[in-house]
């Protein structure tokens, strides 16, 4: 089962000549990864990799290939438009890799978004990960930028604002024995197209996840509201961890999002909500994996 | 990205947001021709981007960056005393900031005060308005006794703020007849500003009431959204680098993501999350961090050896912690720009290292081969432990 991607999603590239999403692109296929169709436009009839088709247009590649999930690698200017392009041919999920698109352009997407079937995450996010059966999870479904290699298929979800610190957490399961059914970067930007929410409902529906590690950032109230529904509706066990604590306020730590302002977005307020939640909130980054294993007592 | 108060006003003026007649002036020469053109009473107030300039002062002994003044004789004065010098105030720190420039105004008769602001709700993913009859004063003090004069319209971003918003708006704030014209004219005006510039925030307290029946922009406070700045050219130029930490300009050259702090143990990290919950982890290990700085998922060898350059700048640096999870990156390559850069700078401060991911057992043979005195951490709790436990040992 797993969550939004499986390993037989089949999922087009858009960006695919890029340097970055042409990398990206490579390490998917060599993950296992059913990548049908890039584009790319001006490129369409070339063949990347010598495998996978170009398109000019997200439409084409969707109705040549039954591709179902897009993947953004295109430069901010252009992305607001590359992600409206995918929800237009109908896609079920657009990821949005890019990093850097302005906050005003993911306003209008959002609002131009209303009322269409398909789903956005990110941007400015790893992407997905559902790990496959193979030898260091090979022939799972892999979008967007994280390593595959680090996964082992299993039943705790991952849902995170970060990068790296989801990798962490990753890894930190799988040296220990666990595997994961979905890890999903949500991204670190205060306009986003996925909620911690959004997927806390999705793990909480799926029969193969059995336990779940949210990994919050401070900034905005997203951890709060997710802690207010898992309180009420969640059966699983949580455990959390939240970045930022030591940060001063009215700066932007990296991530468009993570930055405490007029005294909103604390780690502390964010840490005091997990826990009236019966959440377990782990103290260090160092400790995720063991704090959801004492948590979930198994 | 941050502006001055003169060129907040400048785009006030451009965007046709009222606000008191007035002009930057660089020599006491301009102070006292702008005050000629203005005449009646005149401010002159001090332009750097830290607040609590009317009570600061000058390292000369002057007192307050901000005056009121008769003739342009006194203005041309009063600038003289502020230009080139130093002002100290709660928020420069001691070492104060270097005066290049003053703000020579229209002295204004404030009959009442209110606050107005746009900014990005993240609950909505849409602009907010916030406005208060309670100007002047701290609005998160207003917000947090007196929310019920906090008032809060949403808007709908393919609208834009309506007529009817702002007449409504208007007419909580307690404003009639040609003020609430002018109001409505003013609020539409401040959101073409807020979204033709990309702001995440334009908080304008107060926003005056005058003697003469005028509503005027006093005071403003500009936020922009960095990922937008590509495309506002015209707010790039209004950056004054002389006003940000000169190690966070510099890391910014090398695409590098700095923020100095306070502590003494410096970290190097890739990835935002983790840069943050390294610092998080020094502290709860019982060290300070001295800042946040995050390398990105594709560092370069020449990135790793500036960020050394910078984080060793800083003289309250006494340890390192470089915390690396090389997902994709390979760890052999970044261990082979760790010990580059420790040569170079000859390093002589504890270095700790954590690596952990793709080819990481050849990173931790080029690391121990490297003959430099540098401590491996086994995770990241291991090594923030070893860090704060070097440093304290050194001092």
């Amino acid at each position: 089962m797993a969550i939004l991607v499986n390993p037989d999603t089949r999922i087009l590239i858009q960006g695919i000549t890029g340097s970055f999403g042409a990398r990206h692109a490579q390490l998917s296929l060599d993950y296992g990864t059913k990548v049908v169709a890039g584009v790319t436009p001006g490129k369409g009839g070339q063949l990347f990799s010598n495998v996978v088709p170009i398109f000019d247009t997200v439409d084409q590649a969707v109705k040549e290939t039954g591709a179902t999930v897009s993947v953004v690698f295109v430069p901010p200017p252009f992305a607001a438009d590359a992600i409206l392009e995918g929800v237009d041919a109908g896609l079920d999920l657009v990821v949005a890799i890019t990093e850097g698109i302005p906050v005003n352009d993911m306003v209008k997407v959002k609002q131009a978004m209303r009322g269409s079937k398909t789903r956005l995450i990110g941007p400015n996010c790893p992407g997905l990960v559902t790990p496959g059966e193979g030898e260091k999870s090979h022939g799972g479904c892999r979008i967007g930028i994280a390593p595959g290699y680090i996964h082992k298929k299993g039943n705790v979800g991952v849902v995170s604002r970060s990068g790296t610190l989801t990798y962490e957490a990753v890894w930190q399961l799988t040296t220990r024995g666990y595997g994961q059914s979905t890890c999903v970067g949500i991204g670190g930007d205060p306009v986003n197209g996925t909620s911690h929410t959004d997927v806390l409902k999705m793990f909480n529906d799926d029969p193969e996840t059995e336990a779940i590690i949210m990994i919050g950032e401070i900034g905005g109230t997203a951890e709060e509201e997710a802690a207010a529904w898992a309180k009420e509706y969640c059966k699983k066990p949580i455990a959390a961890f939240i970045a930022g604590a030591t940060a001063p306020p009215g700066r932007r730590m990296g991530h468009a999002g993570a930055i405490v302002s007029g005294g909103k977005g604390t780690a502390a307020a964010k840490i005091a909500a997990l826990e009236d939640a019966g959440i377990a909130v782990s103290p260090t980054p160092a400790e995720m994996a063991d704090t959801l294993i004492r948590h979930w007592g198994k | 990205m941050n502006i001055h108060e003169y060129q907040a006003r400048e785009l006030f003026a451009k965007f046709g947001v009222a606000t008191q007649p007035g002009a930057v002036a660089f020599t006491p020469d301009e102070a006292e021709a702008v005050a000629s053109k203005l005449g009646g009473k005149i401010v002159v107030k001090a332009q750097i981007h830290a607040g609590g300039r009317g009570k600061g002062t000058f390292k000369n002994g002057f007192k307050g960056g901000v005056h009121l003044c008769d003739t342009p004789a006194q203005a041309r004065d009063l600038a003289s005393q502020m230009l080139g010098q130093v002002l100290v105030t709660h928020q420069t720190g001691p070492e104060g900031k270097e005066v290049g420039k003053v703000f020579v105004g229209e002295a204004v008769d404030i009959t009442k005060e209110l606050y107005f602001a746009i900014l990005l709700d993240r609950a909505t993913s849409a602009p907010v308005v916030i406005a208060s009859t309670e100007g002047g004063v701290d609005i998160e003090s207003v917000a947090e006794h007196t929310p019920e004069k906090i008032i809060r319209v949403g808007v709908n971003p393919a609208l834009g703020l309506m007529p009817f918003q702002s007449r409504k708006i208007a007419a909580t704030l307690g404003l009639t007849g040609p003020l609430a014209n002018q109001a409505v004219k003013l609020f539409a005006n401040l959101y073409k500003l807020f979204i033709d510039c990309d702001c995440s925030m334009v908080e304008i307290n107060p926003l005056v009431i005058t003697a003469k029946g005028e509503l005027l922009a006093l005071d403003a406070k500009f936020n922009f959204d960095d990922n937008a700045l590509y495309r506002q050219p015209a707010i790039v130029a209004m950056r004054d680098k002389s006003e940000e930490d000169p190690r966070e300009v510099a890391a910014s050259e090398y695409s590098l993501n700095y923020i100095g702090l306070d502590g003494n143990i410096a970290c190097l990290v890739n990835g935002a999350g983790l840069a943050m919950a390294t610092m998080d982890i020094i502290q709860y290990a019982g060290g300070k961090p001295a800042n946040f700085l995050d390398v990105g998922g594709g560092a370069s060898k020449d990135q790793v050896s500036a960020a050394f350059r910078i984080i060793l700048g800083d003289a309250n640096v006494k340890g390192i912690l470089v915390n690396i999870f090389g997902g994709i990156m390979d760890c052999n390559i970044i261990a082979n720009g760790i010990v580059e850069a420790a040569r170079e700078t000859s390093l002589s401060i504890p270095l700790v290292v954590r690596l952990e991911g793709n080819n990481v057992e050849a990173g931790k043979k080029t690391l121990a081969e490297s003959g430099l005195a540098l401590i491996t951490g086994d995770d990241i709790l291991d090594a923030a432990q070893k860090v704060v436990g070097a440093v304290a040992k050194a001092a």
